[in-house]
């Protein structure tokens, strides 16, 4: 048998003074992607947003100095810039209502046509969102989110009895918060993907801490002589290596997308993996601290189910 | 014994029908036989538009013009119904609103009595009439549901293949173009409103004379400002857009007109390219249909040596001089046009006007090698996936890794049979939702191994440890998914197409992961603890 964890008995929740610092400081970061998203000054991408967005592949290496001041001598204003040097491949974005679409994404292929005579270009997409639409993606957006939220919920209620609901709960937004607060914090695009990832993050994040859940409610029945404290940190201990193996085996599939799925994939899978890692910490250190730290007395009353 | 065999034969059924329903997308279904082509599934996934190429085009169709166009008319005709009845009345439209003075008794009984559907609105003086709320949410409805119809049509006639075109929401027209590069040229053809018109030139007016004969493009409004009080009630002013082909500077001609159409395009019957073998230049040639030709015997007869002006849109396309009455009903549209703008124009002239006219609101065009360069990543990101999670379930797990690795590949399997069988279209998220679920597929098989080998552990034998650690693994092993399946419920509802094909491959791969590991991997091993006593599990 070859096992990556060994038999193991570490004490999880006596390390709570660590865990909850981290959790804290990270879930500050998702506090502050929120205030951003709520006050308007996040970074949201062009599908939220509104606006235009075109992907040039040049045939040779670019100097994306120079694609600045082709469109800057071109008239062409408040645009943003990102290289995939690896593929020569610049995206051209500009947030920022129109009133008629079509013209602005030419202009933008015509002032590059023009401006790199010796290094062609072929235009890989062009997307141009109306105000309409942004705000109709917008509210899809905070629907899915909202109705994703009720349901997980709801089934978090359903199977689970009150505490342990809790954390699972905690748990769930906590994974969500931070994978968001991680991304605005590298000052990536919040849009529809990025949504995408963050649901599929809460449903999987359900996962370990459904697995580790399940250990300790077994071991509730049956241990009744130690203190929960104990009884949980058991629990944690023999479900460890499964709690990380299922997560690696995800993780490698992740991994692969993150650097073969190519470019519109890679911030989908960025997040699936912080999504992971984070959700496999949590379902260890917060999911079952809450549980733990609900009704601290450990008494029989919890341990009915 | 019985129930395995069952059980074999279930997996083995499922595996053939998705082999059948994914044939289409493998390059063997060109050589099966006829019979087989003809009758069996034949197509299987689709791919996005984000993974073939193409366009998406989102219209909104602004059905408060239609509403306003329809004011207009019942103006026109209110005009003449009260001028019959003698009663001194005057029309007068502002959007939606048609204002009838004096406010008189008799006036409101006589418009009531010819159209029940308008609805007089609340004004202490003046008499002002709309057209109720219902029926204009009926008529900007209708507008959407013509609108569609006049696109297909033109859309059909512009030789795409397998194009998409379908309403959404109340007032939205969406348009798919696989394969389609040029989003220029598919939004002049589809969005415009081809309203053709024909119009007198006023040039008996003083002010004809006095219109600038060359306008910059741009300063069009300012012209319009500045003779907006001076030219006769009856008459508007449109411009020409006029270009030299050597300089290529562009400026605007404007014309003084009767506001009166004479005929309009809806009289069409035909609307074919030819070539002016003078210039060398394309034009539009239109036939109208019997009552359209003799509108326009009437209309030539009566203004000969006038200028009759062609309209499109708004925009005057040529103003020849009529020379003698035309009968037969055919006319010509020249504006130097490129052989592809008249084919374009000559189709949306055929296809009829749009009710209303349609605005652009969401533009999304991938290019074919985009696609292909997508296709490409996702598989080289799936492969290297699937090759990944076998070897570490084999190196971890042994021989009961390989079960779970087979377990897996049937799930792959499956997956694609069961999104070919549903016709799914496959979108580039969707890739990633098929590499994320061969990642979770073995989750299942995970903890199902990790709880026989705590029964191993515990001094069990091989088939109790099966057993119990399946039997005790389930409940994990479908709690742990059914929130997975929630979400991807959840964003199949509330997706755009590409994260709505990440939702599908998602949901479905969860599912069939269920049934590959609480079926399949069982199955495995119980066949392998049936043959003989087992002694020592390989896990």
């Amino acid at each position: 048998m070859i096992e990556i964890i060994k038999k193991t008995n570490i004490n999880f929740m006596g390390l709570r003074k660590f865990t909850l610092v981290i959790s804290g400081l990270l879930l500050l970061l998702g506090f502050v992607a929120v205030y951003h998203l709520a006050t308007g000054t996040a970074n949201l991408g062009i599908d939220f947003a509104g606006g235009t967005a075109v992907e040039i592949k040049f045939e040779k290496p670019v100097d994306l100095q120079k694609v600045r001041k082709v469109l800057d001598t071109r008239g062409i204003k408040d645009f943003e810039l990102q290289d995939f040097p690896t593929v020569n491949k610049v995206l051209i974005q500009i947030k920022r209502d129109q009133k008629e679409l079509g013209k602005l994404s030419e202009q933008i292929i015509t002032a590059l046509r023009e401006g790199f005579h010796d290094n062609k270009i072929r235009v890989d997409s062009t997307t141009e969102i109306g105000p309409k639409v942004g705000a109709k993606l917008r509210k899809d957006a905070i629907w899915a989110i909202v109705l994703a939220t009720i349901f997980i919920l709801g089934y978090i209620a359903w199977r689970f009895q009150f505490r342990f609901g809790v954390g699972a709960t905690v748990a769930t937004f906590h994974d969500v918060l931070v994978v968001l607060g991680l991304f605005s914090l590298m000052n990536k695009e919040i849009n529809l993907i990025l949504v995408s990832a963050l649901l599929t993050i809460a449903g999987y994040s359900l996962t370990d801490t459904v697995v580790v859940f399940d250990r300790i409610r077994e071991n509730l029945r049956f241990i009744t002589k130690e203190p929960v404290e104990q009884v949980i940190n058991k629990s944690i201990n023999e479900v460890l290596s499964r709690t990380i193996i299922t997560s690696l085996t995800t993780l490698l599939a992740a991994g692969a997308l993150f650097f073969f799925g190519g470019e519109v994939i890679h911030d989908f899978a960025l997040a699936m993996i912080l999504g992971i890692v984070v959700g496999t910490y949590s379902s260890i250190f917060v999911a079952s601290l809450i549980v733990l730290l609900w009704k601290k007395d450990g008494s029989l009353a919890a341990r009915k189910r | 014994m019985k129930s395995i065999r069952w059980k074999v034969a279930l997996i083995m059924s499922t595996v053939i029908l998705a082999i059948v329903f994914f044939l289409p997308n493998t390059p063997a279904f060109k050589y099966m036989p006829q019979w087989w082509q003809g009758n069996m599934p034949n197509r299987g996934i689709s791919l996005g538009l984000d993974l073939q190429g193409g366009i998406y085009l989102l219209f909104e169709v602004e059905g408060d013009r239609a509403v306003e166009i329809t004011t207009d008319r019942i103006a026109q005709r209110l005009k003449s119904i009260l001028k019959k009845g003698k009663l001194g009345a005057e029309v007068k439209v502002k959007g939606v609103q048609i204002k009838v003075s004096p406010n008189t008794f008799e006036i409101r009984k006589a418009v009531e009595e010819a159209y029940s559907k308008l609805e007089v609105v609340p004004s202490d003086k003046e008499l002002i009439f709309q057209i109720a709320s219902k029926e204009a949410k009926k008529i900007s409805s209708n507008a959407t549901d013509q609108a569609l119809e006049t696109i297909r049509n033109r859309v059909d006639q512009f030789g795409v293949s397998e194009p998409v075109i379908r309403r959404q929401d109340e007032n939205e027209i969406v348009v798919q173009l696989p394969g389609y590069k040029d989003p220029k040229r598919a939004v002049e053809l589809i969005g415009k409103t081809a309203q053709l018109e024909f119009m007198l030139v006023d040039d008996d007016s003083p002010i004809a004379a006095k219109l600038p004969s060359r306008v910059k493009p741009g300063d069009e409004n300012e012209i319009l400002d500045r003779f907006k009080d001076k030219i006769p009630a009856a008459d508007v002013i449109l411009f020409q857009r006029i270009e030299n082909k050597e300089t290529g500077e562009v400026y605007k001609k404007p014309f003084l007109l009767k506001k009166e159409v004479l005929l309009s395009g809806d009289l069409l019957t035909e609307a074919r390219v030819a070539i002016d073998r003078r210039f060398n230049e394309p034009y539009v040639s239109i036939t109208f249909n019997s009552t359209g030709a003799k509108i326009f015997e009437e209309v030539t007869g009566k203004y000969v040596k006038k200028r009759l002006a062609i309209i499109l849109d708004g925009n005057v396309y040529s103003a020849p001089v009529i020379q003698d009455r035309i009968s037969g009903g055919s006319a010509q549209i020249t504006g130097s046009f490129s052989l592809d703008e008249a084919k374009d124009l000559a189709i949306v002239l055929k296809a009829g006007a749009l009710p209303a006219p349609v605005k652009l609101i969401q533009n999304v065009t991938v290019g074919p090698s985009l696609g292909r360069d997508s296709i490409n990543a996702g598989k080289k990101a799936g492969l290297i996936a699937v090759l990944l999670v076998v070897i570490f379930m084999a190196f971890y797990y042994k021989i009961a890794g390989l079960i779970a690795d087979l377990a897996m590949l049937l799930n792959v399997i499956l997956l694609l049979g069961a999104m070919a069988a549903l016709n799914a279209t496959l979108t580039l998220p969707g890739m990633a939702g098929i590499v994320l679920a061969i990642g979770m597929a073995v989750d299942s098989n995970v903890l199902m191994f990790e709880r026989m080998r705590e029964e191993l552990r515990a001094g069990k034998t091989p088939r109790a440890a099966v057993d119990s650690g399946y039997d005790k693994a389930f409940i994990t092993i479908v709690d742990a998914h059914i929130t997975t399946l929630i979400t991807a419920a959840v964003l199949y509802q509330f997706g755009t197409g590409p994260i709505k094909g990440f939702a599908v491959t998602l949901f479905l791969g969860v599912l069939i992961n269920l049934f590959t590991a609480l079926v399949g991997t069982k199955t495995v091993f119980d066949l392998i603890n049936s043959r003989r006593e087992v002694r020592k599990l390989s896990i």
